[in-house]
């Protein structure tokens, strides 16, 4: 009795041992990863209790900064701009990708073939693989007001009163920069439901068919309800990716003119390089951490139950 | 299907299945889906045509009308004026790295975490998907101090470590859900041999994974290429700039000149697009895995 107890103890630590020779994988990364990330973000987190201009010494001020945020209408008019954007990047790249993305998969695939298809779809992703500053340099060229290629075109249209300034005029500078996010979100959205719509179940789309339904019909009960799952996680991350927008912030507008395109992310670079105000550029950027951890966990809970 | 859609009579229905059935639907969907393509090649198009234009040509015939003759003075001297073949090779150099050193700690994370399946892996899988989601600005200026700190200010190196340590976050996670599902069986065989998880590592877990690591590795490239903030901030001498960097800060420095704008356009775009042609099926199938596990 005794001796078999000793036995199974001894199995089980064994096993035990051999478990634990996996943790020797995880330490180069693990330790890395919380000297570098999670040592970078606590260090942000203590100096937004500062007040600091980076080279004198960090004067404590409790959560004044963030009571200050609450109060600073700038930083309230960003994350307006940002919502703006959620909307360029997220909600219409997700709704016209289902749709374009059915189009392809359902109608043009099976009769035209994979060449043609493939073009399409490569036509549609090639913008999200160029650096977000050129295709900023890119649209900067295009929406300039006198030689810019979409001025000139709507002249030549007769159009001459849609012809504005678009980058350099408050009123237009958010919707100027919406349209190329529209543009180089599409691709993203479109390429991950027509992955999803390959996983679906084709006798759906032919019993659906037998009774009769119609294209749209069968788009819209078949194809949006069964990729609920991508759909969800597709507009959480496209949310995520917009609220921290910031390289063609920084180079088409500078968050201007005035701060008509000013975005969470470019009202702390300002405040960090440009005015180091630290202590205040921290509290923002932990608001903001905060703001995409919360959304994190729940594109987390959403996989998992996706996932049962 | 032709006789159940004989016994359903009903209108309109049956005149858009008779449509389908003649492809009429096909057709215009490609007729749309065409223009849709076309209108998204556009703004590429402009920069082709535009960036081989004199200046002259310009003003005469606008930027909608073909150019008269090709000329690459304008792109010539754009990469001239930035030295364009340096910031590739930065970008080279920084993206090889990151990817390398990136995909190497994600297989190890994911060897412990998915094979391995260790004590508390939830909460360490908890915490790498929250570090990939802070914002770039939630770390920069700690990064920055730190990288002054221990004199990698200013070196490749420091965008290097900095991106491959938080891009491994993602894979880890990534590869970890992988791996978990990796068949039992074989690892038992392998363990009834005698292999100890070194040897199962190379010789077992990493030929069969190869090909989900190369998807990740060029994610890493394509990210690190496109990063912004770090070389921005890390990297503020000219000769350490990358690609992404330096069309982003010369904005407005070069001549009014459209032409040289479109050039620049084109300069900076041509690598990607190259890469694009080479791993166009590696990388939609990486958006893919990236998205929906």
């Amino acid at each position: 009795m005794a001796a078999s107890t000793a036995v199974a103890g001894k199995r089980k630590n064994h096993k035990d041992e051999s478990k634990k020779a996996y943790y020797w994988y995880l330490v180069p990364g693990f330790l890395a990863f919380l000297v570098v990330v999670m040592g970078s973000f606590f260090f942000n987190v203590v100096m937004s209790f500062s007040k600091w201009d980076g080279f004198s010494k960090p004067e404590w001020i409790g959560t004044q900064n963030y009571t200050d945020l609450l109060s600073d209408p700038d930083f309230a008019v960003s994350f307006l701009h940002a919502g703006e954007f959620i909307l360029a990047m997220a909600i219409i790249p997700t709704f016209l990708g289902l749709l374009l993305g059915a189009l392809i998969f359902d109608l043009i695939q099976p009769k035209f073939g994979n060449a043609i298809s493939t073009f399409i779809r490569g036509a549609l992703f090639m913008p999200q693989i160029v650096p977000l500053t050129v295709s900023g340099v890119l649209w900067i060229w295009l929406l300039s007001p006198n030689q810019g290629v979409i001025n000139m075109t709507l002249n030549a249209w007769h159009l001459n009163a849609l012809a504005v300034n678009w980058l350099g005029d408050a009123r237009w500078a958010l919707i100027a920069i919406s349209i190329m996010l529209v543009w180089i979100q599409m691709g993203y959205t479109t390429v991950i439901f027509i992955s999803g719509m390959s996983r679906l179940d084709p006798s759906l789309t032919e019993a659906a068919q037998i009774d009769g339904a119609g294209w749209f019909q069968r788009f819209r009960v078949i194809i949006v309800t069964q990729l609920a799952p991508e759909i969800s996680v597709v507009l959480l991350t496209t949310t995520v990716a917009a609220l921290k927008l910031f390289g063609p912030i920084y180079v088409m507008t500078n968050g201007g003119p005035g701060n008509a395109t000013q975005v969470p992310s470019s009202f702390t670079f300002f405040n960090y390089f440009t005015t180091f105000k630290i202590g205040y550029a921290s509290a923002a950027s932990t608001v903001l951490s905060v703001i995409l951890v919360v959304l994190a966990i729940v594109i987390q809970r959403v996989q998992n139950r996706e996932a049962k | 299907m032709t006789s159940a859609n004989i016994q359903k009579p009903s209108g309109w229905v049956r005149f858009k299945t008779q449509l389908r059935r003649q492809g009429i639907a096909s057709w215009v969907a490609l007729v749309v889906m065409l223009a849709v393509a076309l209108t998204w090649l556009f703004p590429l198009y402009m920069a082709v045509i535009n960036a081989v234009k004199t200046p002259l040509d310009f003003i005469q015939h606008g930027s909608l009308s073909l150019p008269q003759g090709i000329h690459f003075d304008a792109i010539i001297k754009f990469s001239e004026d930035v030295n364009f073949g340096e910031k590739v090779w930065n970008s080279i150099q920084i993206s090889f790295f990151i990817a390398l050193i990136g995909v190497v700690i994600s297989f190890l994370n994911a060897y412990a975490l998915g094979i391995g399946k260790v004590k508390g892996r939830m909460v360490i899988l908890a915490i790498f998907m929250i570090a990939f989601t802070i914002p770039q600005e939630g770390l920069i200026y700690p990064l920055y101090q730190a990288a002054t700190a221990v004199g990698l200010y200013d070196s490749i190196w420091s965008v290097i470590i900095v991106n491959a340590i938080l891009m491994s976050a993602f894979g880890t996670y990534m590869l970890s859900s992988v791996l978990s599902t990796f068949p039992e069986e074989i690892l038992e065989a392998a363990k009834i041999d005698g292999a100890g998880s070194a040897r199962m590592l190379f010789n077992i877990v990493l030929p069969i994974i190869r090909p989900t690591i190369m998807v990740l590795a060029t994610l890493f490239f394509i990210w690190s290429w496109n990063d912004f903030l770090f070389p921005l901030v890390l990297l503020p001498s000219n000769d350490n700039q990358t690609v992404a960097l330096a069309l982003g800060v010369t904005t407005g420095q070069w001549t009014s000149d459209p032409t040289t704008k479109a050039a620049a356009a084109l300069v900076g775009l041509l690598p990607s697009v190259i890469f694009f042609v080479i791993f166009q099926r590696t990388l939609m199938r990486g958006v893919a895995v990236g998205a929906v596990k």
